[in-house]
C-alpha cells in the first residue's frame, strides 16, 4: 500500500492504496467520484478520461500511486457551481449523449481539444481527435456537433470558459 | 403542440445528471458490507470438467467463498432457459440442452462460468480466481454452423442430435416451386451475415443482496427488462418467490439487445450473497462481454429471387442457417424466425415466399437479438438481392424497386405480416432526392480523375416493431404477453408521476414520456417525473427492445392518461357545476368550454386528495393504472442510400455521403429519433465495413478486445443526412411506429450494394475492410 495525495477537483484528498491500483479505481472506489466510467481493459474506449496537470489522460493508464501529487480535474469538478461548462452545455442542447457512459470522458476529452485548438475546429479535426473515444449510441453525430458549437461559443468567451475549465 | 409537448425538440431532462457525472449505473452502487465477485471461466470451447479443487483458493487473502455448480444444483437453482418455443416442420419442439448457471459438468464455449470467488475487493477476487484448479478432459469443438451438423463434428448437447436444434419452414413450398416454374429471371445468392458483438460502452454487471432478516433479495442489474428478469428468476430459476426479489435496473449505458436476457451472473450473484451472507458485486471487464455477452447475427443463407420477363418479382426461396452458439439464450429462437423470415416480403409485392430456417448448435458464445434481431438479416438478404437483379438486368435499382413495391393497404405478405400503412415510393423519393442520385454519375466520374473509386447503393427496408398482439405471439410460441404497462399518479400538487415498465438506457424516455403528458394536460414538463427501472416501484413491465417503448409503452400510458382525464374532468365539472361533456383541459386548467369558467389543475388534484367536495360515490384520489396490448405489429419502414469512395491501392473505403429517408409514422421528439437513427446506421456501418467476431477452429474469440474487434469511431464515418416521412401507424393510438433499429436494419445492404457498385464486383463479404476490399478489387482484375 501507498499514501496517494492528490487535488482533485480543487479539493486535497490522500488516501492509501495499493500499488497496481488505477487511478481511475482510485477515484471511483476511494473518493466515490463515479463519474469516471471504465468501459474497457485495453485503454481503447476514454470512458475514464480526466484532467491531469491540465491534460487529457485516460486514468486507466495511469497508477494511482503515479498521479500522487498532480491536480486532477473530473467530470464532477468541470460545471463551474450551478453553471454548466459551455462543452456540458453543448453536449445537452444539441444530444451529444444517449446512454450517458461514455459522455464524462467524452466531455473531458472535448474540454481538453477545444483547449488545444484556440484557433477553432472543423468537423474532420474533431472526429480525427475523438479517435481515444468509443461511443455506440448516437454514431458520434451530435458529438461532434456539440464540440464544434461548444468550441464556437468558448471562442466568443474565451476568458471565462478559461476560468470554468 | 407547445413548446414542451408532442412533435418538440426538447432537450433531454435526464441530461443534466450524465453530463455532470451524476448518473447511476450499477457498478456505482455501494450497499453496506459489499464485497466483489470474479467468474472463473472455461479457457476451452468445448471440455469435460473432471475435477474442481478451490482449497488454494479459499486460503488466499480477503477470500469470503468460493462456489461452484455442484453447490448451486444442490440448492435447487434452475438451469436458464428459452422463452419462445419453436417447432420444427416435422411438428417436434426445439432442442433445448441444459445451461447451468454454473457448469458441473461440462463447459461449451470460451467464457462458460465454472467457479464464483467472493472477495473483499475485486483485485483479491480475481487473485483467488487464478488459484481456482480445474482439471479439463478437452473435447473437439465445431464453431462454424455449416459444419456443426456433419457427421463427426461433436456433439454438444444430447439433447439436439447433431447440433440441429429446430428445422423450421414458413410459408408455401408448393406455390413457390410453381411461382420459379414460370420465371423468365431467377436471381442466386449464397449470403453472409457476420456474427457482430453488440458492446454497449457500459459493461454487463450485477449486484445481489440477500436480506437474511426479511427473506428477501435484492438485484441491481444492467437489465432493458427488469420486471421479466424477476419473473424468469422467479418462475425458472428459483432464486426466490417474485415478493421476495426485487430487481431494480438504474441508469443503464446502453442496451442494444444484449441486456434483455438473463445471464448467469445475476442469477449467481443473488444465489452467492444467500450463501456467503455479504451483498456480492460483479462487474463485467470489456473481455468478458465479448466472450460471455449474446452475440448477434451469424446467418449462411441460399436466397434465389424468380421474375417475370417485366421484372416483377414471382417468388422468393429462401434458406438459412443460423448459428445460435453453445446455449439457447432467452429468444435465441425467436430472432432467425419470426423477427427474421416474416420479414423477407420487404417492401415488395411478392405472391409466394418459402423459408427454411435450421438453428444450430456450436461451440460459441450464445447468439440472441441484437439491434434490430432478425429484420438486418432479413433486409440485408432482400436488398442484396434486389441490387443483384437490377445489376443482371440492367435495369435502375430504384426503379426495379419502385416497380415490386407493396402500394395499397392493408397489404397480407406470404409470411405472416400484415402491413397497415406506408408509402414506400415517398421514402425512395426523398432519399434519392437528399442524395442527388441523379448527379451521382458527374460526381463518380470526378472521383475517377483522383485515382478513386465511387460507387453508390441503396436499401429500402421494412420491419415489424411492438411484437403483439399477446394472443398472437403466443400462439407463435412467445413464453410471455407483450403488451405494456404504465401508472400515471397525479400528486395533490398536480405534479404527476407516470411509472412505467418501459427501460431507458439512452432512448430519453423521462423527456419524451413527459412531453405525452404535457401535451394531455399543459403540466411543465419539471412537474413530470418518469420512474422506470423498479420492480418495487413499477407495477408491471415487459421493458424495451424492438423498438416497443413508443408504439407499447407510450400507448399504454395514454391509456392511463385517458382514465386519468376521465376522473379529472368529473372532479372539475362537479366544482364549476357545468357538464362533464363541456369541460376541455387548456393551458394547465380544466374549462367549461365557450366560457370563461375554469378551475386549474393544481386545484383539481387538491380537491381529488382533500376529497371534501367530491362528485357522490368518488373514490378519492386521482391515479390510474393501465395495461396495453397492441392489436397489431407496427411497421417502420424506410429507404438508406450510401455512397462511398474506394482508394484501389489500398481498399480503404470513405463513405461520403449517407442520406436516411425514414416513415416512423408520428413522432414526439424528432431530436431524439433523429439520434436514434445516428446510432443505428453508425451501427449498421460498422456491421458493413468494421466489425465481425472471429472464432478461431478450436473455438477461441479471436476479437475479444477493442484491440481485435473494431469498433466505429468518429473516423470511420460521416455526419448524415435523416429526415422522416409520415404514414400514422393506425395500429396504436399516439400512430408511433418505432425508430430505435431503423439504421442498424437498413444501413448494411446499402453500405454494401454502394462498394460493390464502386469496386465492380458483387462478390464482398461483411466486414467489408481494406484487405477484403482489396482483395476483391484484385480478383476482378485476374
Amino acid at each position: 500500500m501507498s499514501d496517494v495525495s492528490l487535488m482533485v477537483n480543487g479539493k486535497r484528498v490522500s488516501g492509501a492504496a495499493e500499488d497496481r491500483t488505477l487511478l481511475v479505481h482510485f477515484l471511483r472506489e476511494n473518493l466515490g467520484l463515479t463519474g469516471t466510467h471504465v468501459g474497457c481493459d485495453t485503454s481503447q474506449c476514454g470512458a475514464c478520461v480526466v484532467h491531469v496537470d491540465g491534460k487529457a489522460v485516460k486514468s486507466c493508464t495511469m497508477l494511482a500511486v503515479q498521479a500522487s501529487g498532480s491536480t486532477v480535474l473530473t467530470i464532477e469538478g468541470l460545471a463551474n457551481g450551478a453553471d454548466l461548462h459551455p462543452v456540458q452545455a453543448a453536449f445537452k442542447e444539441h444530444h451529444g449523449l444517449q446512454c450517458g457512459f461514455c459522455t464524462p470522458g467524452m466531455i473531458m476529452t472535448a474540454t481538453d481539444m477545444i483547449g488545444r485548438h484556440p484557433e477553432g475546429l472543423d468537423e474532420a479535426t474533431v472526429r480525427a481527435e475523438l479517435d481515444g473515444n468509443i461511443c455506440r449510441c448516437t454514431g458520434y453525430h451530435n458529438i461532434v456537433k456539440a464540440i464544434l458549437a461548444a468550441s464556437t461559443t468558448m471562442k466568443g468567451s474565451k476568458g471565462k470558459a478559461k476560468q470554468a475549465a | 403542440m407547445g413548446i414542451e409537448g408532442v412533435g418538440a425538440r426538447v432537450a433531454r431532462k435526464e441530461d443534466k445528471r450524465f453530463i455532470t457525472g451524476a448518473g447511476r449505473y450499477v457498478d456505482d452502487m455501494v450497499v453496506p458490507g459489499m464485497k466483489h465477485a470474479a467468474f472463473v471461466r472455461s479457457p476451452h470451447a468445448h471440455a469435460q470438467i473432471k475435477k474442481i479443487d478451490v482449497k488454494k483458493a479459499q486460503g488466499m487473502p480477503g477470500v469470503i467463498g468460493v462456489l461452484t455448480g455442484k453447490e448451486l444444483k444442490a440448492d435447487g437453482i434452475g438451469n436458464l432457459i428459452c422463452g419462445w418455443m419453436i417447432h420444427s416442420k416435422d411438428g417436434s419442439p426445439m432442442k433445448m440442452g441444459a445451461w447451468s448457471p454454473l457448469a458441473f459438468d461440462r463447459v461449451r464455449y470460451v467464457g462458460d462460468a465454472v467457479v464464483i470467488v467472493v472477495a473483499e475487493t475485486k483485485g483479491q477476487a480475481r487473485d483467488a480466481a487464478e488459484a481456482v484448479e480445474i482439471t479439463y478432459k478437452e473435447l473437439k469443438a465445431v464453431v462454424d454452423a455449416s459444419k456443426a451438423m456433419d457427421k463427426g463434428a461433436p456433439q454438444i448437447h444430447p439433447e439436439a442430435d447433431n447440433n440441429l436444434i429446430f428445422d423450421w419452414d414458413i410459408g408455401n413450398a408448393d406455390d413457390t416451386e410453381a411461382a420459379f416454374g414460370k420465371a423468365a429471371h431467377v436471381v442466386k445468392m449464397d449470403i453472409i451475415n457476420n456474427r457482430l458483438v453488440p458492446n454497449a460502452m457500459e459493461p454487463r454487471a450485477a449486484l445481489g443482496h440477500y436480506d437474511k432478516a426479511e427473506d428477501h433479495y435484492t438485484c441491481w442489474t444492467t437489465s432493458q427488462n427488469p420486471h421479466v428478469a424477476r419473473l424468469v428468476m422467479s418462475a425458472f430459476y428459483n432464486v426466490a418467490p417474485e415478493n421476495k426479489l426485487r430487481v431494480i435496473a438504474p441508469d443503464v449505458g446502453g442496451g442494444f439487445g444484449s441486456k434483455i436476457y438473463i445471464y448467469p451472473e445475476e442469477i449467481v450473484c443473488l444465489w452467492a450473497s444467500k450463501k456467503t451472507g455479504v451483498p456480492v458485486k460483479w462487474v463485467a471487464d470489456r473481455t468478458e462481454s465479448f466472450l460471455t455477452d449474446a452475440h448477434g447475427r451469424d446467418h449462411h443463407t441460399h436466397a434465389e429471387m424468380a421474375f417475370d420477363k417485366d421484372h416483377r418479382i414471382l417468388g422468393l426461396k429462401v434458406e438459412t442457417q443460423a448459428n445460435l452458439g453453445a446455449y439457447m439464450s432467452l429468444f435465441s429462437s425467436a430472432t432467425p424466425t419470426y423477427l427474421y423470415a416474416t420479414l423477407l416480403s420487404g417492401q415488395y409485392n411478392i405472391p409466394a415466399i418459402h423459408a427454411n430456417v435450421k438453428a444450430i448448435y456450436t461451440n460459441t458464445a450464445p447468439v440472441d437479438a441484437y439491434r434490430g434481431a432478425g429484420r438486418p438479416e432479413a433486409t440485408f438478404v432482400m436488398e442484396r438481392m434486389m441490387e443483384t437483379a437490377a445489376r443482371q438486368f440492367g435495369v435502375s435499382p430504384a426503379e426495379l424497386r419502385r416497380k415490386n413495391f407493396v402500394t395499397a393497404f392493408p397489404h397480407q405478405t406470404p409470411v405472416i405480416m400484415c402491413y397497415d400503412a406506408g408509402d414506400y415510393a415517398a421514402s425512395l423519393d426523398a432519399a434519392m432526392k437528399a442524395s442527388d442520385y441523379a448527379g451521382f454519375a458527374k460526381r463518380k466520374a470526378a472521383a475517377a480523375k483522383k485515382g478513386l473509386l465511387r460507387g453508390i447503393g441503396m436499401s429500402c427496408y421494412i420491419e415489424a416493431c411492438g411484437i403483439a398482439p399477446s394472443a398472437a405471439v403466443g400462439s407463435l410460441g412467445a413464453g410471455v404477453g407483450l403488451w405494456e404497462s404504465a401508472e400515471v399518479r397525479v400528486n395533490a400538487v398536480g405534479t404527476i408521476e407516470v411509472l412505467t415498465g418501459s427501460h431507458s438506457h439512452g432512448q430519453g424516455h423521462e423527456t419524451t414520456f413527459a412531453q405525452l403528458v404535457n401535451e394531455r394536460f399543459g403540466v411543465p414538463l419539471d412537474s413530470v417525473s418518469i420512474v422506470h427501472g423498479d420492480t418495487d416501484k413499477v407495477q408491471m413491465g415487459m421493458g424495451t427492445y424492438g423498438s416497443r417503448s413508443g408504439a407499447v409503452g407510450m400507448s399504454a400510458i395514454v391509456k392511463a392518461l385517458d382514465k386519468v382525464e376521465a376522473k379529472a374532468k368529473k372532479i372539475a365539472a362537479h366544482l364549476l357545476e357545468a357538464d362533464e361533456g363541456d369541460i376541455v383541459i387548456e393551458n394547465g386548467a380544466l374549462k367549461v368550454a365557450g366560457t370563461d369558467k375554469n378551475v386549474p389543475w393544481f386545484q383539481m388534484a387538491l380537491a381529488a386528495y382533500t376529497a371534501h367536495n367530491l362528485p357522490g360515490g368518488m373514490e378519492p384520489g386521482l391515479k390510474e393504472t393501465a395495461f396495453y396490448d397492441p392489436s397489431n405489429f407496427t411497421f417502420p419502414a424506410g429507404c438508406y442510400i450510401c455512397e462511398v469512395e474506394v482508394d484501389p491501392e489500398t481498399g480503404v473505403t470513405e463513405i461520403v455521403q449517407f442520406v436516411a429517408a425514414d416513415d416512423f409514422g408520428n413522432i414526439i421528439n424528432p431530436m431524439i429519433v433523429e439520434g436514434q437513427v445516428h446510432g443505428g446506421l453508425a451501427q449498421g456501418i460498422g456491421q458493413a465495413l468494421l466489425e465481425g467476431a472471429h472464432y478461431d477452429n478450436s473455438g477461441q474469440l479471436l476479437t475479444a478486445s477493442y484491440m481485435d474487434y473494431t469498433m466505429p469511431r468518429a473516423g470511420d464515418l460521416p455526419s448524415f443526412k435523416v429526415s422522416t416521412s409520415n404514414t400514422p401507424c393506425p395500429g396504436n393510438p399516439l400512430g408511433i411506429k418505432g425508430c430505435g433499429e431503423a439504421g442498424a436494419i437498413g444501413s448494411p445492404p446499402a453500405v454494401i450494394n454502394a462498394l460493390t457498385d464502386a469496386i465492380g464486383s458483387n462478390d464482398l463479404a461483411m466486414p467489408a475492410s481494406p484487405s477484403t476490399v482489396w482483395a476483391a478489387i484484385r480478383a476482378t482484375k485476374h
